[in-house]
This record gives structure tokens, sequence and C-alpha cells, in this order.
């Protein structure tokens, strides 16, 4: 075995290990939190602060039956949660944590990042059309929608970054902005006024890229039962949670290294990856903080917002950033 | 385009305001009691099923009238009595003694005529209100062994 093969193989396990620790304690989080916002207590019995719930959900999940629906398209079906969870692994692998953390750093990464988070769009219609049931082929209809019109603005904003930039590369452009908070992306600078609007329009398109509340109209429970995993159950099910919170955690991530600078330190000391990691679950409390505050939206205001307010403010920002390096 | 400008600035706002007030409710205690673990006290007036009162000897107040009988609308009181011979001031008497109390709460309604009608105050509401089970004979109370139960 070659030591590149071995690398591999080690970063790919981490990669898998990260993201299920995270899928299943954030899923605490996020009850511990909504119970909090809600005055009550949240999961408190299985041991100490409920930390325990997380694996026993797991172990509940895992035991029970996989049923595939009759007259459903079996191929799709049982591909849609797979294609959930696997591109939120893959492309934990481009991401730069710090200086010497990466599995595998590339000099695409934007674009690497941006090509995998498109595929959950995918696992949804699947999921949706495969299961043959008119709420699930309600909601993929839907959830598709959302993710190709959010995906317009919050490419146009990261263009606008690399441009500053200058470099498609994640290492590279969380390095540009290292040495205090006031070189991070997300302060105005002379090339770039706009800049704090950039990363409001960068967030809103994360959350509704994720399908989060208040944008979560693939599952809108109150009207399709459970969108597009209504025929899912056991692992299949677990899956597409675990793919959700995995979402949010690169959407995190990528949120940190184009606007809040990666692993520099706001003051200039100590830098390294518990400043990234300290960030990127700042954003992922402020995910959950507003997923229980605000109730969902409908789908005529998710796409007039994407369309009639995302869209024109980010191409505005594109051509004067674009105009401002010129002149610069 | 005022209008729009001016849209996207009043939503704004009112967004952050429903998030500050979610960050401050995050910050206040709980209210929720832990169910299995407490148990909330109930009101005075709350009305579970009907219990007898005792009396100073730990006795039941109750004198076998039967009017709680006559006056119940569903049917689900049934009381015996047997008369007991007493001294009371060197004199035999014979007295009304209650034998048995049986309380059907699969009919009951909690009307509470039973306790309205009363003529001894021998009846309350009792405070209990984990009644659960499978099995319908675990609703049919002997009030007198509770009485026991109780006074033990």
């Amino acid at each position: 075995m070659s030591l590149t093969l071995l690398n591999v193989i080690v970063a790919v396990v981490i990669a898998i290990a990260f993201a299920a620790a995270n899928a299943a304690y954030l899923v605490w989080a996020e009850r511990r939190g909504a119970a909090r916002i809600q005055r009550r207590p949240g999961p408190n019995i299985n041991g100490p602060f409920g930390l325990l719930q997380p694996p026993l959900d797991g172990i509940k999940l895992m035991t029970k039956q996989l049923m595939i629906p009759g007259g459903a398209d079996k191929i799709l079906f049982m591909v849609a949660p797979v294609l959930a969870m696997a591109p939120a692994i893959m492309s934990f692998v481009t991401i730069p944590f710090s200086e010497g953390i990466a599995a595998h750093n590339m000099e695409l990464g934007v674009l690497v990042i941006f090509a995998f988070a498109s595929m959950g769009a995918m696992a949804i219609l699947f999921a949706g059309w495969g299961s043959r049931n008119k709420y699930s082929v309600m909601a993929s209809v839907r959830a598709v929608s959302q993710n190709v019109s959010y995906e317009i603005p919050m490419l146009i904003t990261a263009i606008t970054v690399v441009m500053t930039t200058g470099s498609m590369d994640l290492k590279m452009i969380s390095m540009a902005q290292s040495g205090g908070f006031w070189h991070w992306n997300i302060f105005p600078s002379l090339q770039s006024p706009l800049m704090p609007i950039s990363f409001i329009i960068f967030f809103i398109c994360s959350l509704a890229e994720t399908n989060r509340a208040p944008f979560d109209l693939g599952e809108a429970e109150s009207e399709l039962v459970a969108g597009f995993h209504t025929e899912y159950g056991s692992m299949g099910f677990g899956l597409f949670f675990m793919g959700e919170y995995a979402n949010i955690v690169i959407g995190a991530s990528l949120t940190t290294i184009l606007f809040l600078g990666g692993w520099d330190c706001p003051f200039g000391m100590f830098p390294g990856v518990w400043w990234f990691l300290l960030k990127i679950y700042l954003l992922i409390a402020t995910f959950i903080w507003i997923r229980w505050t605000f109730p969902r939206t409908t789908i005529y205001g998710l796409l007039n917002l994407s369309w009639k307010i995302l869209i024109p403010i980010s191409l505005f920002n594109l051509l004067l950033t674009a105009g401002l390096l010129k002149v610069f | 385009m005022g209008g729009y400008f001016s849209d996207i600035f009043y939503g704004s706002k009112s967004l952050l305001i429903g998030m500050s007030i979610t960050f401050r409710e995050f910050f206040k205690p709980t209210v929720t009691v832990q169910y299995p673990y407490q148990t909330l006290k109930m009101s005075a007036r709350f009305r579970g099923h009907i219990e007898l009162i005792a009396d100073e000897d730990g006795k039941p107040k109750c004198v076998a009238c039967g009017m709680c009988q006559r006056a119940c609308p569903s049917g689900c009181i049934s009381l015996e009595s047997v008369s007991v011979d007493i001294e009371v001031d060197g004199k035999v008497k014979k007295k009304k003694v209650l034998s048995k109390y049986d309380l059907d709460f699969t009919k009951c309604s909690l009307c509470g005529q039973c306790v309205e009608n009363c003529n001894f105050g021998a009846l309350e509401f009792s405070k209990e209100y984990n009644l659960a089970s499978t099995r319908k004979e675990d609703f049919h109370f002997n009030l007198l062994k509770r009485l026991e139960e109780r006074n033990a």
C-alpha cells in the first residue's frame, strides 16, 4: 500500500467520522437549542444533558426495517439517500480547516464544493420521484425550484469574493484575509464596498440551499406530511437527516472561509483550527436560532425573495466590484 | 421603487426584532414540569373521582343515607349498610353503618351531584389525576378500602 493511498483512506475516514459526529450532535444541539428558546429542557433523560440521545437514536434507526413502498422506483428510491449523504462527505475533502489541516487542497476548491452541493437537489428529486407519492413529488418540485433559484445569488456572491481575492483556492482565499479581523471579507473594502450585504445574501442562500427553516419547503410537515422523505424510514431517513446536518457544516465552513477569514484569529493571536471551529459553530448556532424564530415562508415568498431581491442586489454588487477592481 | 427598498428595510428590521425576542427567551429559565418526576399540585376546585371523608376515629363520616346514590345521574355509586347495635348513654341503639361503597368510575361524568347532595359532608373530590389503565376493572373503586389505606 503506497503512502498516498493510505493518506486518502485516513482522510476519508476522518471526513466521514467528522461528518457523522457533527450530524449526530448537531441534532442534539438543535433539539436542546429549540427547547431553550421554547423554555423547555429538551432531551435530558439519556445521559448527562441528554448527551446519549444521538447514539440511541442512531441505534433505533438502524434496527428498523427498510421499507420500499409498492410501485416505487426501487433504484432511485435506494440511491437517493446515499446521494444526499455522499456529496456532503466528499465536500469535506476540499475544506481547509487550518493551514496544515486539509485532506486534499484543490486549486478549484470553490468550484468543487458548489459542484457537490448542486448534487443535493438531485437527491431530493430522486427521492420525491422514486417514492411514488404525491406529497413527495410536490415537495421535490418545490425543493428543486428553490435550490436552483438560490444557487444563482450564492454563486454570484462567491464570484464577487473570488474576484477580489483572485483565486478559487479555498486556502488562498482564507490566507488572503489573515492578520486581524479588519482584513476579513465581511467588512467593506475599497474594491468591494458592499461586502456586508454579500455576506448576508450568502448566508440566506446557504440557509435555503440546505433546506433549513424558514426555507424548508421541501419537507413542510404541515402541508406535505414529511415532504420528499415521507416514504423513508429506518436508515434511509437517517441518511437524509445526516446529509442535512453535514450540509449545514459545509455551508458554515464555506461562509467562514469566504467571509470570516477562515482560521484567522480576529486579534492576530494563536491562529489555528480552533478559530475555524469556533466560527463555524457560531454560524451553526445562528442557523438553529433562525430556524426556531421564523415561521416557514410560502413558495411564492421564497422565489420572490431570490429573483426580485437577492439576484438583482448580488448582480449589482458583482458589477460594482468588477468596476472598482479596474479603478483601484 | 421606494416601496421596494422600504420593504427590504422594514422586513429585515422585523426579522431582527423576532431574533432578539428568541435570544432573550433562550436565557430565561424553563417553565415545564418534568412530568413523571414532578407532578403539579392540583387546584382546590379540581374534580377527580370521589373519596370518602373520615371522622376523628378514622371511620367514614357517611351515615349510609343513600342520597348520593339517588342523585347520581349515571348510576355509578352503589352502597350497602348493615345495622349495628351500639350503646349510647346506657341505652342500646341501632345504627346503620356503611359496609360497602363502590364507585364505577367508567360511568362517572364527574358532575359532582353526589358531593353536592351529601348532607353530612362525607364526600370529597380526590386530587388524583394519574388514572390510566388498560383494564376496565381498575376503575371499579372500593372507596371503603381506599379510606382504610389512606388511614394506614
